[in-house]
């Protein structure tokens, strides 16, 4: 089992065309992920990699029956291809760009509230359910089927932590980046939730970051709502004030947002957090 | 993206914001005749880009255009928090009754644009929410409708504004998150918002943050930006698309994704070391981007030893490891390097490293342990 994408996951690429969008088309059709279109404004009707390209996501999805999307088109277009995505009807959006201005993304998240959209994303690296689909720019081979659900708000760092815990053979149910944006469509709740419902998640990772409140909020909701164990792990303790570290939404503000809070409020409620990347793995198979 | 507070005012004034006649000098002699033009008592304000500029002399009273003058003298030049003052804004000074805070923000649990208005100015608002919290309000604004009247009089009501400045004071607030969306603000702010003796509202301070990913639609806001906001370290990253922040330890990391870069730095101080940076080589990065990396983590004195920790997906270990090779030739270093390159291309990454001097490691835990031990001399 898994949350929110599996084999019955039928993609459209918007931004197919583009460098990236068509290298990780070939890469996530390797994985075996079942791309059915792809979408660039004027391309339509040529093909890529095999895969029909249309002009606009309705006729992608009327043609195809896509039920996904993924997007790769660049950070001004970006807004615009989720608010499409969205009304043509596709389920789950998966936004990979990085740098979409704030006050776009803030439009979009509003509009999504009225929708049954969910968006995943900015400046994440995607989604992937192992050896069933995966619908990001994530390593495909580091990850292994299992019950492990993984939630991050970062790339690499997930990829270092899925690869620690496929060496252990721990495999994973569900690996979702929720990126690294201010403002972004899921948040750690919507996941966790998620993971708590689903029968092939037995326990969760969760990857977080300085910056913002979510992580806090996480933790309120393992307190109350959750059975299933969690172990944490959060970057930044060495981050200085007012700085932001790479990601867009990863910066302590007015004194909020450090690690160390994010971790006193895990710990709180008796979730294990993870000294450094290495132990989360070990932490995880404890429970195993 | 940081404005100055003649800038910020220029642009809260373009949205109908009363604020004090006034321009900007970069001369002493400059200051004088603006001085003379407005034929008041004058306010000369350094314009540099951190708080605490009145606590540190740079904000100063004058009487008459002379003075205007020797104190803008005084002024310019002067170095506050590390920073050069190069012009001063020379403002008609205010008759100050009363000082007010009106600020907008994101919030980000909220997800939409927030402003606050507190009967406490003048000083940080970061201070007023620790210590008197309940003298701050509150409202969350629809990004569809914009701010609404009866909003700007909750706010206005709320912090006992008389009532015939309410009208005043609304617009106020609206003409500032105009401003604030307008420009793609993430922080617009007038502290203080004052009431003059003659019962006017006047926006004597200004302060605007602007998001740097919405500056491509904003090309008359970018120009503004002044380069000592980064330092050259921090310009010279941006300008290869690498993100950087200098820290004070004496652990150089060159990381790839900013959540293993933030791991990376963490790690070293499990380990008893200290970051020296924070570096982010982003995505795909090409050997001449690894380079400009290693360059500017070697440009800062206190680095005693370099991490890398490149965990290869789109990245390919074998074309960091060039990059590396690349820099080590342009820039020869007796610092102590330590690689840890795991993911695509490992084994081609390894076998490229193998003809430089360099200690390898094949956990991240390792790899910091022997980052520190390096640092100290100690292999």
């Amino acid at each position: 089992m898994s949350i929110l994408v599996n084999k019955d996951t039928r993609l459209v690429v918007q931004g197919i065309t583009g460098r990236e969008g068509e290298f990780h088309t070939r890469q996530m059709l390797d994985y075996g992920t079942k791309v059915v279109a792809g979408v660039t404004p004027g391309k339509g009707g040529g093909w890529i990699a095999g895969v029909p390209v249309f002009d606009t996501v309705h006729e992608a999805v009327h043609a195809t029956g896509a039920n996904a999307s993924i997007i790769y088109v660049p950070a001004r277009f970006a807004a615009d291809a989720i608010l499409e995505a969205a009304d043509a009807g596709v389920a789950l959006v998966v936004c990979i760009t990085e740098g979409i201005p704030v006050l776009d993304m803030i439009r979009v998240r509003a509009y999504l509230d009225c929708r049954e959209t969910r968006l995943l994303g900015p400046n994440c690296p995607g989604i992937i359910t192992p050896e069933e689909a995966k619908v990001g720019i994530m390593p495909g081979h580091i990850h292994s089927p299992g019950t492990v659900g993984v939630v991050s708000r970062s790339g690499t760092l997930t990829y270092e932590v899925v690869y620690a815990l496929t060496e252990r053979g721990l495999g994973q149910s569900t690996a979702v980046g929720i990126g690294g944006d201010p403002v972004n469509g899921t948040s750690f709740i919507d996941v966790l939730q998620r993971f708590e419902e689903d029968p092939g998640t037995a326990q969760v990772v969760l990857i977080g970051e300085i910056g913002g409140t979510d992580e806090q909020r996480a933790a309120e909701f393992v307190a109350h709502h959750m059975s299933k164990p969690v172990t944490a792990f959060i970057a930044g303790q060495t981050a200085p004030p007012g700085k932001r570290m790479g990601h867009a939404g990863a910066i302590i503000e007015g004194g909020e947002g450090t690690a160390a809070e994010k971790i006193a409020a895990f710990e709180a409620v008796g979730v294990r957090v993870a000294s450094h990347p290495g132990e989360i793995a070990e932490l995880v198979a404890e429970l195993a | 993206m940081k404005l100055h507070e003649y800038q910020s005012k220029r642009i809260f004034a373009e949205h109908g914001v009363p604020i004090p006649r006034g321009d900007v000098a970069a001369t002493p002699e400059t200051a004088r005749q603006i001085a003379a033009r407005l034929g008041s008592r004058v306010v000369v304000k350094s314009q540099v880009l951190v708080g605490g500029r009145g606590k540190a002399g740079g904000i100063r009273l004058a009487d008459h255009p002379d003075e205007a003058e020797s104190v803008a003298d005084q002024i310019l030049g002067m170095n506050i928090k590390g920073l050069t003052v190069k012009k001063v804004l020379v403002d008609e000074a205010a008759d100050i009754d009363t000082e007010i805070y009106l600020g907008i923000v994101i919030d980000r649990a909220k997800r939409r644009p927030v402003i606050m208005a507190s009967a406490e100015g003048g000083v940080e608002i970061e201070e007023v929410a620790r210590s008197t919290p309940e003298r701050i309000v509150t409202i969350a604004i629809d990004p569809f409708l914009g701010l609404q009247p009866y909003q700007g009089r909750e706010l206005a009501f709320g912090i006992g504004l008389p009532k015939e400045m309410v009208r005043d004071f609304v617009k106020i607030a609206q003409g500032l998150y105009n401003a604030f969306m307008a420009c793609d603000a993430s922080l617009a702010e007038i502290n203080p918002l004052v009431i003059t003796g003659g019962g006017k509202l006047l926006a004597v301070d200004g302060k605007m943050l602007l998001d740097d990913n919405a500056l491509f639609r904003h090309f008359e806001l970018a120009e503004m930006r002044d380069a000592d906001e980064e330092t050259p370290e921090e310009q010279e990253a941006r300008r290869h698309g690498l993100s950087y922040v200098k820290l004070d330890g004496e652990i150089g990391c060159m990381v790839n994704g900013a959540g293993l870069a933030m791991a990376t730095m963490d790690i070293t101080k499990l380990h008893g070391g200290a970051p020296a940076n924070f570096l982010d080589i982003g995505g795909g990065a090409q050997a001449e981007k690894v380079a400009a990396a290693l360059r500017i983590i070697l440009s800062d004195p206190n680095v005693k030893a370099v991490l890398f920790n490149i965990f290869g997906g789109i990245t390919r270990c074998d074309e960091v490891a060039k990059g590396i090779l690349e820099a080590l030739r342009e820039v020869p270093t007796d610092v102590p390097m330590v690689a840890r390159l795991v993911g695509t291309n490992e084994e081609e990454g390894r076998q490229i490293l193998a003809s430089a001097d360099m200690i390898t490691a094949t956990t991240l835990s390792q790899a910091a342990e022997k980052a520190v031990a390096a640092s100290r001399g100690e292999l």
